[in-house]
């Protein structure tokens, strides 16, 4: 057992963790609820997740490299709108060319986030906290008021939410969801095997000794609000055509969605160590909560946040046990020291 | 006090704060003749009470170090359940009583998953957040709840010391009390210790895990208290009692000078930051100015606190600092 979880390194047994933890909320639910496991679940869930996926992907960027960004509720909001009042105004621009404009927008408002945090090394829970309240009144100022609405978005973006790219045995794959694995994936691949990538683990675990290894700390942290921004811009364009309807409130609290995905998906929090893959199953198993729990007849509506939030805690709080009993091991097959929670004495110097 | 003294508090955050309200107060009085009157002075502050004394017992949180992202989810939490315990025929003084107790209890809930299970504060009341928050719609589910006692809404409402309204008077005491325990007590002197740095403090011998807990405690008792202040005040409780009152009072204690990283700042710093909030969108609000654009306002009032230091450094580097000293 210990040579094997020496083998798969902690990150696989992290997401192996949640695996668990996921399927035992699937087989407790399938327990109280009739007919609770079948593909329309899956549709339902993966339709759901798509958006919050990409913008929690975005996020753990930012917080691999010790930082966090609460913008993004903000950002999506903009983009969202800006978006719509742009493809209500010009129906012509060609459809591919959609979202590359939305990420293009989310970079933006990233440069901002990133210049503040980056260039001037203020903190990034202050900065992001102002520009959440900062983008969201800049949404109040330019919208003033009204919003955008299905009605005024060329057909083909309206319908986009709802076609499906395939179907594997009545799993039915909405492009939506094809995209939000498509951006999983390709992250993934670029976090664990691309130098560029390697990079932001660096400077999560250690700014100063990656200073030293001679890689730009500065420009890492700058790329990653520059993803979390364009990510959040793509998320924006998915938002816009799958709610049409765009007021000066959307994406209002999709930040806490956000984070929690990333918190439940095993990135530690203060930078350095986690996995896309792992944000995914955390992104997915906060949603598969929410849905089951309005379906589960023992609780009424009233107890879903409540039970939600605590769950939440209670998968957080299995997940650091698991991975620090799984991880606990001779000082011979120690992992790097960058892949181990520091201990919560040492939390409060090293908060983002 | 020495004229160096006198210079060095012009130059600290506080003074620099104090300088920024006078100059606010003064724009103010000039864009409207009832900005200055006393009655206006009591109704923005009232209007604003249950934060600004959350905001008192965030600044200890945050100075140790950690943070409590679920303070407005108890708040909505404690004034639901207040509203639920008089609806089943509890009686008012023994409802109060025991939301206190409820306080105390969601503070220890954060505690222990703190400094017990060690997540991470920021994730624990991020979770606690939606939890909280969750309870308070289950005791109310969609109803509000109101007729209180005469007595109990008075305690939100009027006047008890002249024109001071009570909980105006709770503020002002559980200022003094923080500021006394902050600056001139061993407990005060830990906190700092602690939240400039955790490990050290401990190999000293201070036992940080029992002094986070008594402050996770502690802002869990505040705000409750608070949120039984809003229910006096409103005279009626709902679901979303407080709803995202949270960023506002952490954008209020980081502008008084409070480091998010923890170990420094002050209640002085805090009850300043507390009256240029209040005051610039009082102002705001007196030439039209609203909501959401108020907010923004604050937000890059924030960028420009934390920047500060920055142009201080540059500011200085430029002209090498002469000394004061005799």
């Amino acid at each position: 057992m210990k040579t094997l979880i020496a083998r798969l390194g902690p990150d696989t047994v992290r997401v192996l963790a949640l695996l668990l933890v996921l399927a035992a909320v699937v087989a407790f639910f399938a327990s109280q609820i009739d007919n609770y496991f079948n593909a329309r679940l899956f549709n339902r869930i993966s339709t759901s997740v798509a958006i919050i996926a990409v913008i929690a992907v975005g996020q753990a960027f930012v917080v691999l490299t010790r930082n966090i960004d609460l913008s993004v509720g903000s950002i999506v909001g903009c983009v969202a709108y800006f978006l719509g009042g742009l493809v209500a105004a010009y129906p012509g621009i060609p459809a591919p060319l959609v979202p590359l404009i939305a990420m293009a927008f989310g970079m933006a408002f990233g440069l901002v986030n990133g210049f503040l945090v980056a260039r001037f090394k203020l903190p990034s829970i202050i900065v992001t906290l102002a520009t959440l309240a900062i983008f969201r009144s800049l949404l109040v100022e330019f919208s003033d008021g009204s919003s955008i609405t299905t009605g005024s978005l060329p057909p083909w973006l309206v319908e986009f939410a709802r076609i499906d790219a395939f179907e594997i045995g009545g799993l039915r794959f909405r492009w939506l969801v094809v995209i939000a694995l498509a951006v999983v994936i390709v992250a993934h691949i670029f976090l664990t095997r691309f130098r560029a990538g390697r990079r932001f683990y660096a400077v999560g675990s250690n700014p100063d000794a990656a200073q030293f290894a001679g890689i730009d700390v500065a420009g890492t942290v700058m790329r990653a609000f520059l993803i979390s921004g364009a990510l959040s811009g793509l998320a924006a364009f998915l938002f816009l055509s799958r709610f049409g309807n765009i007021t000066v409130v959307a994406g209002l609290g999709l930040e806490l969605s956000a984070v929690g995905a990333v918190v439940v998906g095993g990135v530690n929090i203060f930078g350095g160590s986690g996995t896309v893959i792992g944000v995914l199953i955390g992104a997915t198993l906060i949603n598969l909560l929410d849905t089951s729990l309005v379906r589960w007849e023992l609780v009424s509506e009233f107890w879903r946040d409540a039970v939600l939030g605590l769950l939440i805690l209670l998968a957080v709080a299995l997940n650091t046990l698991l991975t620090k009993r799984l991880l606990a091991r001779p000082k011979t097959a120690l992992p790097p020291p960058s892949t181990t929670p520091p201990p919560a004495t040492n939390a409060a110097k090293d908060a983002p | 006090m020495s004229v160096a003294a006198i210079r060095r508090a012009l130059v600290s955050w506080e003074g620099f704060l104090l300088l920024v309200l006078v100059a606010l107060i003064t724009l103010n009085a000039f864009a409207s003749p009832f900005f200055l009157t006393l009655s206006n002075q009591i109704n923005l502050f009232q209007l604003s009470i249950e934060k600004v004394i959350v905001a008192l017992i965030m600044t200890l949180v945050i100075i140790n170090g950690e943070i409590d992202l679920s303070v407005a989810s108890i708040m909505g939490l404690s004034a639901c359940a207040f509203g639920f315990l008089f609806q089943i025929g509890v009686p008012a003084s023994v409802a109060v009583a025991l939301v206190l107790a409820l306080g105390v209890f969601c503070g220890a809930f954060n505690a222990f998953f703190v400094t017990v299970a060690g997540i991470p504060s920021l994730v624990v009341t991020l979770a606690t957040l939606i939890a909280f928050r969750g309870f308070a719609r289950v005791l109310v589910e969609d109803r509000g709840i109101g007729d209180f006692p005469d007595w109990f809404d008075a305690l939100g409402q009027n006047g008890l010391l002249g024109p001071l309204p009570f909980a105006m008077l709770l503020f002002f005491a559980l200022a003094v009390f923080l500021f006394v325990v902050l600056q001139r007590s061993a407990f005060g002197r830990k906190l700092y210790f602690i939240g400039s740095n955790a490990d050290v403090a401990a190999y000293s011998g201070v036992d940080v895990k029992r002094i986070k807990a008594t402050v996770f405690v502690a802002s869990g008792l505040v705000s409750a208290l608070a949120g039984l202040l809003f229910a006096a005040r409103v005279g009626a409780v709902r679901g979303d009692v407080a709803l995202g009152f949270e960023l506002d009072i952490i954008t209020i204690v980081l502008l008084g000078g409070v480091s998010i990283f923890g170990g420094t700042g002050t209640i002085v710093g805090t009850v300043l930051s507390i009256l240029i909030v209040l005051n610039l969108r009082n102002g705001m609000a007196l030439v039209n100015i609203t909501g959401h654009i108020q907010t923004g306002v604050l937000g890059v009032l924030l960028i420009l606190s934390v920047l500060v230091p920055n142009i201080q450094r540059w500011f200085g580097s430029l002209f090498p600092r002469e000394r004061t000293e005799p």
